[in-house]
């Protein structure tokens, strides 16, 4: 023991490698130093954020979590605080299936239109095409509300909700229960083109990350673009396809103001998706400050918001975990 | 300078496979190809040089339609492949590159297992039946690519896991396996060793009876090795071609004797 504790390392390596170990103290270093640590600093300033606002909201929900058992509050259906009944279960079926109809809308169509910038188009159209679907990206969530309000709703109402009830009334999610064109549908269609242009964006730029030598490997024998696609760019990008799909998830699971607007806002357990929903965002949103004389109100509203956090981190780890997987089990 | 120029002395060539015609290329508002007019003959290797930027590969490229990859190309004239010109309208691009092969100037391997980089193009092109005649076909252009032997107990290994010189060479399997009727390279030493690059050298050799080669080079010392044909192009002109005795025993050109002199 004591021998082992008496070598000296940085001398052993000293001597070995003939260079010093010792910390050099020029000024040029110091400045590396500092410029280091700051830099860590800031870098660790999101972590602890997060952390710091799990502790606070789960703090903030420890009246109501130790009131109630948890699975009362996250699988109860009923929904009524002046009785003291806080089921969080119809809001967290509303955030997925608004969630659910919005990427399922918005994903088609944004994986053909990467594959058209990226691949098809030509340089003109492309320098003329992107910026104007980066701008999409730009328009304030209210605008969009408004525009679902006065525009989809309607849409929704008239035309949709019609169509599917006379051809595909017997399916129970095309099921007309709720005819106000208010509901998951007009939500969904609202999200779809607010994720859209992220989408697009995020599955261009992983499109750009394939080597043009691989697609001219393809070429020259003879492949077509098409062919080109399909057997060698697609599955090199398919990995980065689903993260782009993963984070307009996420930017539509926490999507508030545009979705309460037109989602009907009606605390139930939602079987069609033209049947009103209650997403957690909007939960929040509406009551957070209101009638707050209601016992453990305030701490049921925030954790409403605790659950919608868990539910985004556990979104987002399982993707990373099976975008990893999909990564080590290709060729590269 | 003056005159471009005149085409090399036709009917030198006995049997062209080639006929490039009047050919004007420009990349945007910059001219890269000057009329060019040249004849490749049939089953030899034509080694086209000259100085960077001169429009070897661009002209190389011409050959396979590959220059339209890139937009703003702007293409004026003829490429006559067994007569046919390839630029006509009613051709279909895939079936000029299925018999104009290229081998790249870096060796890129698809994403996929050794075989599966063999049997690729044949498999777009629907040329075999079934897994007997693949297998058979693989183990065929691999052994003609000089690969077999150091592959056939990995074939499905990644093609990734290959040397680079290896890597080039299946690249060439790759290439033969579409059945082409010409080799098209663009530098394909450049990125290998000396020994990987005197294997792809051999292996070109070697299949110069069956195919008509076109090698583009900036080493005096490989086109004179391969060379049965010589391009010498200089600021996107071709300044000289013939029968490389002739050229580089007795070059015609001032210009081409300086660059084979080393003073370009």
């Amino acid at each position: 023991m004591n021998q082992i504790e008496q070598i000296d390392i940085p001398q052993v390596i000293e001597k070995m490698t003939g260079r010093t170990t010792r910390p050099v103290t020029t000024s040029r270093a110091r400045q590396d130093n500092f410029a280091r640590r700051t830099f860590f600093v800031f870098t660790l300033l999101p972590v602890l954020l997060i952390l710091i606002v799990t502790i606070a909201l789960l703090a903030r929900s420890w009246p109501i979590l130790k009131a109630y058992p948890l699975s009362d509050l996250l699988f109860g259906t009923v929904w009524k605080p002046t009785n003291g009944q806080f089921g969080f279960w119809p809001f967290i079926l509303g955030t997925f299936w608004v969630t659910a109809v919005g990427v399922l809308l918005a994903v088609p169509p944004c994986i053909l239109t990467s594959i058209y910038l990226a691949e098809y188009a030509h340089t003109k159209l492309r320098s003329t095409a992107k910026p104007i679907l980066d701008l999409l990206a730009a328009i304030p969530p209210v605008v969009y509300g408004v525009w679902g309000l006065l525009a989809i709703v309607p849409f929704v109402d008239k035309v949709l909700a019609p169509l599917s009830d006379r051809w595909l009334g017997s399916v129970s999610i095309f099921s007309v229960n709720q005819p106000t064109g208010f509901g998951i549908l007009a939500a969904g269609i609202v999200l779809a083109v607010m994720i859209a242009p992220l989408i697009i964006s995020v599955m261009y730029e992983i499109f750009s990350t394939v080597p043009n030598d691989l697609r001219h490997a393809s070429l020259a024998v003879g492949a077509t673009q098409w062919q080109t696609i399909r057997n060698i760019v697609l599955p090199q990008v398919a990995p980065g396809i689903l993260a782009a799909i993963v984070l307009g998830a996420s930017r539509a699971l926490g999507e508030t103001i545009a979705v309460l607007m037109v989602v009907g806002n009606i605390p139930q357990s939602p079987t069609s998706i033209f049947d009103s929903a209650y997403p957690l965002p909007a939960l929040i949103a509406n009551n957070y400050g209101e009638m707050m004389s209601i016992p453990l109100y305030d701490s049921a509203l925030l954790s409403a918001a605790l659950v919608l956090l868990v539910i985004i981190l556990i979104f987002n780890i399982l993707s990373i975990l099976i975008i990893q997987r999909m990564l080590r089990r290709k060729w590269s | 300078m003056l005159h471009s120029y005149s085409a090399p002395q036709q009917g030198q060539i006995m049997d062209s496979h080639i006929q490039v015609k009047n050919l004007n290329v420009y990349y945007g508002k910059q001219q890269a190809l000057k009329n060019i007019n040249i004849e490749i003959p049939k089953n030899q290797i034509t080694v086209i040089m000259g100085p960077s930027g001169c429009g070897k590969t661009t002209l190389l490229k011409s050959l396979n339609r590959f220059l339209e990859l890139n937009d703003g190309t702007q293409i004026d004239g003829e490429v006559l492949v067994d007569g046919q010109n390839i630029y006509d309208r009613d051709v279909d691009v895939t079936e000029v590159r299925k018999v104009v092969g290229l081998l790249a100037q870096r060796p890129s391997p698809l994403p996929m297992s050794i075989y599966d980089n063999v049997v690729y193009g044949m498999n777009i092109h629907r040329m075999k039946s079934d897994r007997k005649e693949y297998k058979a076909a693989v183990r065929h252009y691999l052994e003609i690519a000089g690969l077999w032997e150091e592959v056939h107990k990995r074939l499905h290994d990644p093609a990734t896991s290959l040397s680079i010189g290896q890597q080039q060479r299946l690249c060439l399997a790759r290439g033969l396996a579409v059945e082409p009727e010409i080799i098209l390279g663009d530098e394909p030493t450049s990125a290998l060793d000396p020994i990987s690059s005197q294997n792809i050298e051999s292996r070109l050799i070697e299949l110069k009876q069956q195919y008509t080669t076109v090698i583009v080079t900036h080493t005096l010392r490989q086109a004179k090795r391969l060379a049965d044909y010589v391009i010498y192009m200089y600021l996107g002109e071709v300044i000289e071609a013939g029968p490389a005795k002739e050229v580089f025993g007795n070059p015609q050109h001032e210009r081409t004797r300086a660059y084979l002199e080393g003073q370009i």
